[in-house]
């Protein structure tokens, strides 16, 4: 459980005048749900494009699966690729394909599968994120925000990737469909041994789902470890997200998931 | 005896052998999605008439995709009433088969599509219900343009009069070098061509009225509105559709902004003051295109050209041509507008929208000059 499949080292990102990140180092271990916070422009997205090889870093390192992304060349990224799955915030689902056709677009790349086998392999990934039978036919604009990301989801996991990316999974959704979904990441991960890089503001997610939180402040990563270890750090922003009235109640018993035994306590 | 298929992650193809008559298999290391077709090509052969058998002992990891393949096979056979036995798997491999079962996908059976003369008919009647909707749109978006402007008159305040002259800068300045330079080209072209064919009868000096009433009746005039056609249309349709888009339209009506007021007057009254001004614009450079070329072809000094233009064409061609201006800059800006308020959420639909517009405005231009032509040729101008 221990192995990092994410091994940030010194990262730094300009635009412009305005550093984002700056020294910024960041494990991520295989199997864990890493949820990643921080205030509005500390450059969690960025952050997150950085890992995912879609944008080049100003300076530093990142080691994922073993391969360095910065230096990587085209054919390592492209090796890349299959291990990992992304999903936006808006699903950033193909406009002009039905759903099924979106998961199947990933598919048709990686083997020569007969089209039947696709359409049923991609049918299975749609009921997997928990989509109904039917919403495979539909087109991006049909579906709702929630159903949306979901789709975002199953295309995301076509592949069996073994890192999944979530940009903001619960924002813009209703209590109940985000506590769903929250739930459906920590099943899948479970099930599938994913490992998840989760971007957030939602408190209820960080402690539905997460194993471990990353607090992104000053333009590095100011703490890492589990949940319950967040409220003792002395710092004004972390204090205030985590003592805050809404952290209290997303911490309220009553609404917290039982506990996830053996994958958080190393710290 | 040996009827056990191997299939092992890395070196698959090569160690598959032939499976029947026992129907079996077993699975190595990992297995991924690349495996799959190999695996299905197994699978589909089993039958329910023999127990099958999918052996898992040696299998350190299967992914999703190959434990989707085993599921449904065990569900097709057990349907059919055969046996099928999933062996040895434990660990992180039952639990995705696990997983994989319980997520299994039950088919909707959807209704059978309707075939037959009935859909065709309505499928016609649809679309003429359609285009009979979309020319109502096109009438509502033009009286939403004169009501709002008759309360312009009125209400001189609701007025947007900086909004109006930075459209027509939009669409009258900025187009001024492309109307320009097309018109003096065709001017060069009609020369060109007439000069070829009039030499023939010694009647060099009818050139002069051939430009003359071709350019200013109708080409100087159609040409810049198709041009602009193509220019503004899209342009007004892209900035009010990704406007409504991003749902700055509805914004505008809850804080009491009239849309009518401050998206479309503004836009369709600058393009109906500035058509006819690029439209001179045109007649002139297409003249001088014209002249340049009779002079270098056919030695009409531009003195003669000018004397035989004012003395064999008629203003009224000018009029003719001009009078038309303001009609063609309603036609193209309404449809932009119009296309542009019926953009949905989607990206998709505002690309679809804007090249929409643009047919749909210069084949309206074209039709609304050939109604001109026969009305003109009816009165006698």
């Amino acid at each position: 459980m221990d192995e990092v499949v994410i091994r940030v080292r010194g990262l730094r990102n300009q635009f412009g005048r305005h550093v984002v990140h700056d020294g910024l180092d960041l494990d991520v271990r295989r199997g864990e749900i890493l949820g990643v916070v921080g205030g509005s422009g500390t450059g969690k997205s960025v952050l997150l494009r950085c890992i995912a090889g879609l944008m080049h870093p100003s300076a530093g390192s990142i080691q994922m699966l073993g391969t360095e992304m910065v230096s990587a060349s085209e054919a390592e990224k492209e090796a890349i690729a299959p291990r990992i799955g992304v999903m936006f915030q808006d699903g950033a689902l193909f406009s002009s394909l039905t759903v099924r056709e979106n998961v199947e677009v990933p598919l048709a790349r990686a083997a020569d599968l007969d089209p039947g086998t696709r359409a049923g392999l991609a049918q299975f990934k749609i009921a997997l994120s928990g989509l109904p039978w039917n919403a495979g036919e539909k087109y991006p604009a049909e579906l709702s925000g929630g159903m949306r990301k979901r789709a975002g989801l199953a295309r995301a996991l076509a592949r069996d990737p073994e890192i999944v990316f979530l940009d903001e999974p619960t924002a813009g959704l209703d209590p109940i469909g985000a506590a769903a979904f929250d739930e459906l990441i920590r099943d899948l991960s479970r099930a599938l041994g994913l490992t998840v890089f989760l971007v957030t503001h939602d408190l209820d997610t960080l402690y539905a789902a997460c194993d471990r939180v990353a607090v992104l402040a000053e333009k590095r990563v100011l703490a890492t470890g589990p949940l319950d270890a967040m409220p003792e750090i002395d710092h004004p922003w972390v204090r205030e997200y985590f003592c805050g009235p809404r952290a209290r109640a997303a911490r309220d018993p009553g609404t917290e998931p039982e506990s996830p035994q053996g994958r958080e306590g190393q710290r | 005896m040996a009827a056990m298929t191997t299939l092992s992650g890395p070196e698959r193809a090569d160690r598959l052998t032939d499976g029947h008559p026992r129907q079996a298999i077993a699975l190595r290391g990992t297995s991924a999605l690349p495996d799959l077709p190999a695996l299905q090509e197994h699978l589909r052969a089993w039958t329910a008439a023999a127990p099958a058998e999918v052996d898992l002992t040696e299998a350190d990891r299967i992914d999703t995709s190959i434990a989707w393949a085993i599921v449904q096979a065990k569900t097709r056979i057990e349907t059919a009433g055969g046996t099928f036995e999933i062996a040895g798997a434990t660990g992180a491999v039952a639990r995705i088969l696990d997983t994989v079962a319980e997520a299994m996908p039950v088919p909707e059976i959807e209704p059978p599509k309707p075939r037959g003369l009935v859909p065709w008919l309505t499928h016609v009647g649809g679309s003429v219900a359609g285009g009979v909707a979309s020319a109502g749109m096109f009438m509502s978006v033009l009286g939403l343009f004169v009501t709002r402007l008759a309360q312009s008159v009125v209400r001189p305040r609701e007025f947007r009069f900086t909004a109006l002259i930075s459209h027509c800068e939009d669409v009258g300045l900025r187009a001024v070098p492309i109307v320009a330079l097309m018109a003096f080209l065709i001017g060069v072209v009609l020369a060109f061509q007439g000069a070829a064919q009039l030499q023939q009868f010694g009647a060099e000096i009818f050139v002069v009225d051939l430009i003359a009433i071709s350019i200013l009746r109708e080409l100087g005039i159609l040409l810049t509105a198709i041009v602009v056609a193509g220019r503004t249309a899209s342009a007004f349709t892209a900035a009010i559709g990704s406007m409504k888009m991003r749902q700055e339209i509805d914004a505008m009506q809850t804080l009491g902004i009239d849309p009518g007021h401050a998206l479309i007057v503004p836009r369709i009254l600058a393009l109906v003051l500035m058509l006819p001004i690029l439209g001179l614009i045109a007649n002139v450079a297409g003249l001088i295109g014209g002249g340049l070329m009779a002079w270098l072809e056919l030695g009409i000094s531009p003195a003669r050209f000018i004397i035989r233009l004012i003395e064999g064409t008629a203003v009224s061609n000018v009029t003719v041509g001009l009078v038309k201006a303001p009609v063609f800059a309603i036609l193209i800006g309404v449809i932009g507008c119009e296309a542009g308020l019926r953009v949905g959420s989607t990206a998709e639909s505002l690309g679809r929208m804007t090249s929409a517009a643009v047919v749909a405005a210069i084949f309206s231009v074209i039709l609304a000059d050939a109604l001109f032509s026969i009305f003109f040729q009816q009165v006698g101008l």
